[in-house]
């Protein structure tokens, strides 16, 4: 894992060329087109139902662009099927409060696209055990994470996303509900995954988060409204276009 | 097997101790082979039953039906609560009430072809069938709509059981006496066959979510990051609604129509209050169970009441006590809410590079 798998990747990581989509005849998403290459951190920043994660649907192929072609690393993100090269952060886990699943059953389940029917090996349990101590997790490894922060939990599933070995982590708002000094440790964590070559692809809410840690930055609001370094976003009118009255965040204590 | 040879075994079978020479004519073992195998096994049960009740003289285990009683009991109590576990921690627990009530009309629709065209199959086989194709339906509408949905399930719940009724009262007579064994569940009604659907039902529940756990497990905790890692998330919700749909007839024969979702759910909510781990909880989930099917059995027998509501307020009795036993359980460990921001993340780092 301490290697850069990505850098014998010459093809972008995601590869969106005049993707529209929609749920309905409106679209959420119009005529984007973005690449993300291999080693990026890339944040996509935008307001409430500005479609960020229909977007990230279509690049993981969770949806089919209505027009337009989606491809993630090199291949139609529809049916791509090697599953273990992406890993998957929401906001929360979709089962009930109550599941009583511990961090390492949780980070167990990166290993399963390798395993398939079978049974984790020694080696896969090996792997298991050094992702949750990439993430300082150690101490909890047999804790239910119902018991856990809301940064810890973030912590357990990035974890799952080492031991699957992915190049390419995705990360849906991981930082709502998390306390101030909890999200400043996550994304130390985060800066120290990128620096060994995982590619970061974050959307993200707390526009100051951005500009202090993202590489790169995509202001979406249905269309493309800024694509480029985060120091350049700061200065661009970009946030006041599609945020309005809340361009004063950016730079501002989070709250 | 002809409506009313099921009718006459139903009530010879309450009435009778023991497999009288005068019932053995109206059993409803088919003259096929197809089950021979499985009525080996079943022998084997029942002389280990009957050793142990030489050994220890407790009546109940005299008798040849109550053998067939509590293996079918033993076999719920695995697999109900086996399914149970995924079922309950996707906030789906309502799906195996709305199998039920159409394994309810799958059962009926037995009965009416039975005799109106002496099909001779057994009603749980129809059930089976009728509960699968209610199961699939209730998944695509699912996927269609997007979210399952509790009117939908409430609407499939009503159409089963008014399909049920209507087919049955079809039939002027005396039909209703006989689905009471269906609607409440029967100790002694346990044939042969009916024995024998279950333990292939059984084979086939235990086996599947033995080969796809890790993918069941998977799409229960997270779905999306599922889809994401390349799991078809679609087809697993298709194998667990038929899975659902297999556990819910199998149980009907004993815990009846009403009840069988009880066993889906009660001892996975009291597993879950005591439970460290997911898989922790599925082997204290089958225990409980298994202690509501025991004891529930037991009193049943010597009290002279319907197993399955006995079965269910034991289950219930043990909910209460495990929901005790894990308040106390977490006062004497402390184990609150974890204070937040109290890792490192340099450290963890650091330790790995």
């Amino acid at each position: 894992m301490s290697d850069s798998p990505s850098t014998t990747e010459s093809r972008p990581v995601v590869d969106l060329r005049s993707v529209t989509f929609g749920y309905t005849a409106t679209p959420v998403v119009e005529n984007v087109s973005l690449q993300v290459e291999p080693g990026e951190f890339l944040a996509i920043v935008g307001p409430n139902g500005s479609g960020k994660s229909t977007l990230m649907k279509l690049m993981v192929g969770l949806v089919t662009p209505d027009e337009g072609t989606a491809r993630l690393f090199g291949e139609p993100a529809r049916s791509f099927d090697d599953g273990e090269r992406v890993g998957y952060v929401a906001q929360h886990a979709s089962a009930s409060k109550e599941m009583p699943i511990t961090v390492r059953e949780v980070v167990r389940m990166g290993r399963f696209p390798h395993v398939g029917f079978g049974r984790l090996s020694a080696d896969d349990e090996a792997v298991v055990d050094r992702a949750i101590e990439t993430v300082g997790m150690s101490a909890f490894t047999d804790r239910r994470i119902t018991q856990l922060s809301g940064g810890q939990r973030q912590r357990a599933f990035i974890a799952r996303a080492l031991a699957s070995e992915a190049e390419l982590l995705v990360l849906d708002e991981p930082t709502v509900g998390v306390d101030a000094e909890s999200v400043g440790a996550f994304y130390d964590l985060l800066n120290g995954l990128h620096d060994r070559g995982i590619t970061v692809l974050l959307i993200e809410h707390d526009l100051s988060a951005v500009a202090n840690h993202a590489g790169r930055v995509v202001c979406l609001d249905r269309e493309v409204y800024f694509d480029g370094p985060a120091a350049e976003f700061a200065d661009s009118d970009a946030v006041a276009r599609a945020f309005g009255g809340a361009a004063d965040l950016l730079g501002g204590d989070r709250s | 097997m002809s409506l009313t040879a099921l009718l006459i075994q139903s009530s010879l079978a309450v009435l009778s101790v023991q497999s009288s020479p005068a019932v053995i004519p109206l059993q409803s073992e088919p003259e096929t082979t197809l089950f021979d195998p499985l009525y080996g096994l079943l022998d084997l049960w029942s002389e280990l039953l009957t050793a142990l009740a030489e050994a220890t003289g407790l009546e109940l285990l005299q008798f040849a039906f109550m053998h067939r009683a509590i293996l079918v009991g033993l076999c719920i109590g695995v697999m109900a609560p086996l399914i149970g576990t995924f079922l309950v921690h996707r906030q789906l627990a309502l799906i195996g009430d709305a199998l039920a009530h159409t394994g309810f009309a799958g059962v009926a629709v037995g009965l009416f072809l039975n005799a109106v065209i002496d099909l001779g199959v057994s009603p749980y086989l129809t059930a089976v069938v009728v509960a699968m194709i209610a199961a699939l339906s209730i998944e695509l509408i699912s996927e269609v709509t997007d979210a399952y949905n509790d009117v939908s399930m409430a609407i499939v719940l009503s159409t089963g059981f008014a399909l049920g009724t209507t087919l049955i009262s079809l039939n002027a007579g005396g039909l209703a006496v006989g689905v009471n064994q269906f609607l409440f569940g029967n100790l002694s009604t346990v044939s042969k066959e009916s024995a024998s659907i279950l333990l292939v039902l059984f084979a086939l529940i235990v086996g599947t979510v033995g080969l796809t756990r890790n993918q069941l497990l998977y799409v229960t905790f997270d779905e999306t990051a599922a889809a994401v890692s390349g799991i078809p998330v679609r087809w697993y919700n298709r194998v667990m609604v038929m899975l659902t749909a297999m556990v819910v007839v199998g149980a009907m024969q004993i815990m009846g129509v009403i009840l069988v979702a009880a066993m889906l759910v009660v001892p996975v909510a009291g597993a879950t209050q005591v439970s460290r781990s997911f898989t922790e909880s599925i082997f204290v989930s089958i225990a409980l169970a298994e202690i509501a099917v025991t004891l529930g059995i037991g009193v049943a027998y010597y009290g002279e009441v319907t197993a399955g509501g006995v079965i269910v307020l034991v289950a219930v009795a043990v909910y209460v006590v495990a929901v005790v036993a894990g308040k106390l359980q977490t006062v004497i460990a402390d184990e609150g809410p974890v204070e937040t921001g109290g890792i490192d993340a340099e450290d963890g780092l650091t330790r790995s590079d």
